[in-house]
């Protein structure tokens, strides 16, 4: 397999292969401390290589193709996965989880991304793959975080706060006045992360997508801007998806009838 | 039978089942002015339930509900809640003081037209055997007895027609659960207003209610 163009140093299959002796650290630690991580670290480690291997394969055959529909259509494939691997991360399930996920995932990714492309990177044609996939994926992969630490912190935060809703709703609040300060954190709680990472970028962490910019020989200043671009993308598709999963949860878990529905939610049981 | 507003509140034909177990099956309750309703029943037979149903903070499984003749929907859930409030067995405090805790609820846009009565409030105090200075405790730290003192007096300001009372005594010693007793019985015959009580101690059932409805296992 040789990549379309590279300014970097080809990592051969013997190489690649001496790559991957760094997870018997991780293997070797777990044995010595019984962590019982042996056989997810491998499972996870193979995952990662096959997942990675044919997404190269994809993207090759992708970056040839100049049709918009296959293209959008790849790209939706990519929000319905994070819409429900954000889901799959939390604790608690209720009837319409996936869809509020769902919609909140693929709203907030389109607008944001969408707008980026249009307005600001303009590559030519607009739906141009070598773009439009690369900066989805990023923006997928942080709202999809952002997404399961807000409906992780509503559910949590409804359930533990429970009896004070009550009390607001049995006083004759409706059920946003009694909801509104649960709601508020999750949301707040689940920016967070987003705002500490921009804190420190450059500082303390080198963001990826820059790092391969400037290995392929990108010129550092030229990186740095495209890493800029994608942080204030990162961090507006995350407060959208945020926001609309965390409301429409509220709405999942209080009625028009302004009661507290902790009835339609259900654990799950401890997984690895 | 129709909807009668002579009533304060008419319940009838309500069902409850929790899991395979009917808590109560065609259930009929009314309230007229004066009423104070004690409810009877063993533990684990649904009385907190039932409160809770007729606050409509659970949704009904069946029946019907009428406040002054209107169904909950022709008032709205929070209004109704406003004029028939349920005070839960564990008084939920809001953080500061017990003032801020008695001025907290006049946020809520269904009391906008209400306001904070300190005159009337002294006087409820003074009956309760407390000053002033009650206004100034930290209610997290309250005590289990102060802390109903309180959730009461937080209902009672908003001048509801109906107090759904969940063991409002339990914490509280012989006195102040005698005084307690006097400030709802003078609260009841002030106005158009009833209300329904559970405890756990009989005694103050045939005390302090003058009807009885009992809810079989």
């Amino acid at each position: 397999m040789t990549p379309i163009t590279s300014g970097a140093l080809t990592i051969s299959d013997g190489r690649l292969a001496l790559a991957t002796l760094l997870i018997l650290v991780n293997v070797g630690l777990s044995a010595l401390l019984r962590l019982g991580l042996g056989r997810t670290l491998l499972i996870a480690s193979t995952r990662m290589v096959v997942q990675l291997l044919l997404v190269g394969s994809v993207l090759e055959w992708l970056f040839r193709q100049d049709n918009a529909p296959a293209i959008l259509l790849l790209a939706l494939v990519m929000a319905v996965i994070a819409g429900i691997s954000a889901v799959q991360r939390t604790r608690r399930r209720f009837a319409g989880i996936y869809r509020n996920s769902l919609v909140s995932v693929i709203g907030s990714s389109a607008l944001v991304t969408g707008l980026a492309i249009v307005a600001i990177i303009q590559p030519e044609p607009w739906f141009t793959p070598q773009y439009l996939i690369p900066l989805l994926g990023m923006v997928l992969g942080n709202t999809l975080n952002g997404i399961s630490l807000g409906l992780d912190r509503l559910m949590e935060g409804l359930l533990s706060r429970r009896e004070q809703v009550e009390a607001w709703l049995a006083l004759g609040g409706s059920r946003w006045e009694a909801c509104n300060s649960v709601v508020r954190d999750a949301i707040r709680i689940a920016m967070i992360p987003t705002i500490n990472s921009m804190m420190v970028m450059g500082l303390v962490s080198l963001p990826g997508m820059m790092t391969g910019q400037i290995l392929e020989g990108a010129a550092p200043a030229a990186a740095v801007r495209y890493q800029i671009v994608i942080l204030f993308m990162i961090s507006a598709a995350t407060a959208l998806g945020v926001f609309g999963v965390v409301l429409l949860g509220y709405r999942s878990l209080t009625s028009q009838d302004h009661q507290l529905r902790l009835d339609r939610l259900s654990s799950l049981r401890e997984r690895p | 039978m129709g909807n009668d507003d002579t009533l304060l509140l008419q319940a009838q034909g309500l069902d409850r089942q929790l899991g395979p177990r009917w808590l109560w099956r065609d259930l009929a309750l009314q309230l007229q002015p004066g009423d104070r309703l004690a409810l009877v029943a063993p533990s684990g037979a649904g009385k907190t339930l039932l409160l809770r149903s007729l606050a409509l903070l659970d949704p009904l499984q069946q029946g019907e509900l009428f406040l002054r003749g209107r169904t909950p929907a022709a008032w709205g859930l929070p209004v109704w809640r406003s004029r028939l409030i349920y005070l839960a067995q564990r008084p939920v405090l809001f953080p500061g003081t017990v003032r801020d805790n008695l001025q907290a609820v006049f946020q809520l846009a269904v009391h906008q037209q209400r306001h904070w009565q300190p005159e009337t409030l002294a006087g409820w105090l003074e009956s309760l055997g407390r000053d002033e200075t009650f206004l100034d405790l930290d209610a997290e730290r309250l005590s289990g007895g102060e802390a109903q003192l309180l959730n009461l007096l937080r209902a009672l300001q908003l001048d509801p027609d109906i107090l759904l009372l969940d063991e409002p005594t339990a914490s509280l010693d012989p006195a102040s659960t005698a005084a307690v007793e006097d400030l709802l019985a003078g609260w009841l015959e002030a106005g158009d207003r009833a209300c329904v009580i559970t405890s756990h101690d009989g005694e103050q059932l045939r005390r302090f209610g003058n009807r009885r409805l009992e809810l079989a296992v």
